[in-house]
């Protein structure tokens, strides 16, 4: 390094600010605790709050046939998990006040001659309403409806069939989905890493954005300026302490997103270590950025909420898919750094991808680090104290006493 | 730098269309203790920015302990103590913690700092209290906490801008006596203040008024080449009645109010009383006492404003 006087080494500089910044910490537990343990509580609030799986939708059903046919597919629905079978109707009409005041999620209704109608082979139907106004759940409990339909539609087919002497008869066409990495498809799975991105972004942000504000506010960054610490010393010497408390807060929601979601680390946990510092990093320079240019503690959290929360939420792809997005907002994402965090993650938790997968989305998070401190740097050094002065105001004054 | 630890030539410095530091030239002797007078808002903590290489200036020079702070900042800052108006320490730290932190960022090493520590909790009366928390110390003890972290690296000259502002009259008494003792020293201190009792502490001072240096000088030299005609001091009922009735007569130099006196200058010691007596008699005012006195530097410092604004009116 150039300039060092008596050549001492380079980390000789951010030593005490390091020093300095842990004990400031330390004397200050609220910070501390909201720094380590929010981000725990949060995943908690949100994992459970946050759930897009349709699981034991309460389900009235109305069999005007009451044969053993009728009951036998009605029973069908009561035993997977995904319906829970709550009232047994007896006139259609009461299904109304049922879905009306949401006692249920859905009607089946059967119709009278279902038994008969199925043994002679001819066509019959069911009818089964649908809540729509949650349209999410509504859609998926359709889809399960349809699903089951279908195969017992198929087993009836082939009872028919067999019993007209064609056996072991074969479909000509069969699909076998099998979904990877997320076998049932639990949203958990694909949330948690989301919420560990946003959680952990609008935290670290938040957290450093107050520093350097508040030090100018207390005439403290004044006394620092004039000593010959070098403005990088200053933004490394304030991020390293908040970057190692938010890795151990990462870890702590990694832990919990494990034994209360279920969610691994199938991948490489070095690489998930890297690219989380990288990400860390980053945010906690535009924490320090955002710090360099508000004039107060109040101004500086009001930006670091902005600058985080909407834009991680909405278009990191934590919730909303980022290809379903209209085009117009899609190129907003890049600017996202959330969004490459997010990707890396569940590539790296979810799918055990290697580095190969993902470098592109590494080197952004390496590149978007290293602006955010150069530049934060940057601004310090120029804008240390180049604040105009109260101007004196008119006329003569008379010599304080 | 021949006995001089300060050269300033021409320093100015505007921000847009105000010029708050304009053409300020001056020199500062070695182990001087060297005065910076005016009031709020006249220049003076942007010049201690600007030797302090914490500002750039708009023009001129700044040599300061043989360094030029535009060109050699961080040689500036070694070489160097400071210590502003508001109090810098941290609050949140120990006295203890202060002294290590400040020794760190000066780069001392940590046998260094060990060896200042009980110079400087001596010189801040802080001994035995090391790791009480910075922000339980009354203000006078803070003052002299951070006096101490400015000088942890010992450096040769020392800033101090408005050291004594927010502190009761002992503590500052008992301040001025560190800034004599480091001036022994052979430390060069270079000190603004708004207090001109404390100017009367100085060996060389300048007046700045309205980014102007307006006079100079030793405090004694200043007061007996300014001023040298009599100054009245006059004890009389309604004061600012009867300073608008004497500023208009010929025969007076200057008028002042220094709470319910008037400060008269005038041509002549015996004729001046028989006429201040006369004309405020004369208009109905009550003149109580009537002294010839020394004149202070506060005298000094109007009497030098109010030349530099009747120069300025001239020059329009």
């Amino acid at each position: 390094m150039t300039g060092e006087p008596g050549g001492r080494p380079f980390f000789a500089g951010i030593r005490p600010v390091i020093r300095k910044e842990f004990r400031q910490i330390r004397r200050d537990p609220r910070s501390l605790g909201f720094l380590l343990f929010l981000p725990a509580f949060l995943l908690l609030v949100f994992g459970y709050a946050l759930n897009f799986d349709v699981k034991h939708v309460s389900l009235a059903v109305c069999d005007l046939d009451g044969t053993q046919a009728s009951r036998d597919f009605s029973g069908k629905f009561a035993a997977t998990e995904y319906f829970d079978l709550r009232y047994r109707l007896s006139d259609p009409r009461e299904a109304d006040a049922l879905l009306g005041r949401e006692a249920v999620g859905i009607v089946l209704i059967i119709p009278r001659g279902f038994g008969d109608d199925l043994a002679a082979g001819r066509e019959t139907k069911i009818q089964a309403l649908v809540d729509g106004a949650s349209a999410m759940t509504a859609t998926t409990a359709a889809g399960y409806i349809g699903a089951i339909v279908q195969s017992q539609t198929m087993r009836f087919s082939l009872d028919v069939l067999e019993r007209r002497g064609l056996n072991r008869l074969e479909l000509p066409l069969a699909v076998e989905t099998r979904v990877w990495y997320n076998p049932e498809l639990r949203s958990a799975r694909f949330l948690v890493p989301g919420l560990m991105v946003f959680i952990l972004m609008v935290i670290v942000v938040i957290s450093t954005a107050l520093t350097v504000v508040r030090e100018r506010e207390r005439g403290t960054m004044e006394q620092i300026l004039v000593s010959p610490v070098r403005p990088v010393d200053l933004v490394l010497g304030k991020t390293v302490p908040y970057v190692l408390i938010s890795l151990v807060s990462a870890h702590v929601v990694l832990l919990l997103g494990f034994l209360l979601f279920g969610v691994p680390i199938r991948g490489n946990y070095l690489l998930l270590l890297l690219t989380m510092t990288l990400f860390l990093t980053g945010g906690l320079g535009q924490g320090v950025l955002i710090s360099t240019m508000a004039k107060s503690q109040q101004v500086a959290f009001m930006i670091s909420i902005l600058t985080t929360f909407l834009p991680t939420f909405i278009l990191s792809g934590f919730v909303f898919p980022i290809r379903n997005m209209p085009l117009v907002i899609q190129p907003f994402t890049y600017l996202i750094p959330a969004r490459y965090f997010l990707a890396t993650l569940r590539a790296v938790m979810l799918k055990g991808t290697g580095l190969g997968a993902f470098w592109k989305e590494v080197l952004f998070l390496a590149a978007f680090a290293a602006v955010t401190i150069v530049v934060s740097t940057m601004r310090l050094k120029r804008t240390g104290l180049e604040e105009r002065p109260r101007r004196f105001l008119g006329g003569r004054r008379r010599v304080a006493r | 730098m021949n006995g001089n630890s300060i050269e300033v030539h021409g320093l100015t410095k505007r921000f847009g269309a105000f010029t708050a530091v304009d053409d300020v030239s001056f020199d500062v002797r070695r182990g001087a203790i060297f005065g910076f007078l005016g009031a709020n808002g006249a220049g003076k903590s942007t010049t201690i920015r600007m030797l302090c290489a914490l500002l750039d200036p708009t023009s001129g020079t700044a040599v300061v302990g043989g360094h030029d702070v535009r060109r050699e900042p961080d040689e500036v800052k070694a070489s160097i103590g400071y210590m502003s108006q508001k109090f810098s320490l941290y609050g949140d730290l120990t006295v203890e913690e202060n002294i290590t932190f400040f020794g760190g960022i000066y780069r001392l090493t940590k046998s260094r700092v060990q060896a200042q520590m009980p110079r400087v909790l001596e010189m801040a009366g802080l001994r035995g209290r090391e790791r009480t928390l910075t922000r339980d110390l009354a203000q006078g003890w803070k003052q002299r906490l951070a006096l101490g972290c400015a000088l942890l690296h010992e450096p040769d000259i020392v800033f101090l801008d408005e050291p004594t502002g927010g502190v009761d009259p002992v503590s500052r008494r008992a301040f001025w006596d560190l800034i004599n003792g480091l001036s022994e020293g052979g430390v060069t201190v270079f000190v603004t203040t708004h207090y001109l009792d404390e100017a009367e502490y100085c060996n060389d001072i300048r007046l700045i008024h309205a980014g102007r240096i307006v006079g100079g000088g030793s405090p004694q030299e200043l007061k007996r080449t300014t001023i040298r005609n009599p100054i009245l001091e006059v004890e009389c009922d309604r004061v600012v009645d009867a300073l608008e009735l004497l500023q208009r007569e010929s025969w007076v130099r200057e008028t002042s109010i220094f709470g319910s006196y008037l400060h008269v200058g005038v041509e002549d010691e015996a004729e001046g009383r028989a006429l201040v007596k006369g004309r405020l008699a004369a208009a109905g005012i009550t003149v109580g006492r009537l002294d010839l006195i020394a004149p202070s530097l506060e005298d000094v410092f109007i009497h030098k404003i109010e030349e530099q604004t009747k120069e300025t009116e001239r020059d329009r």
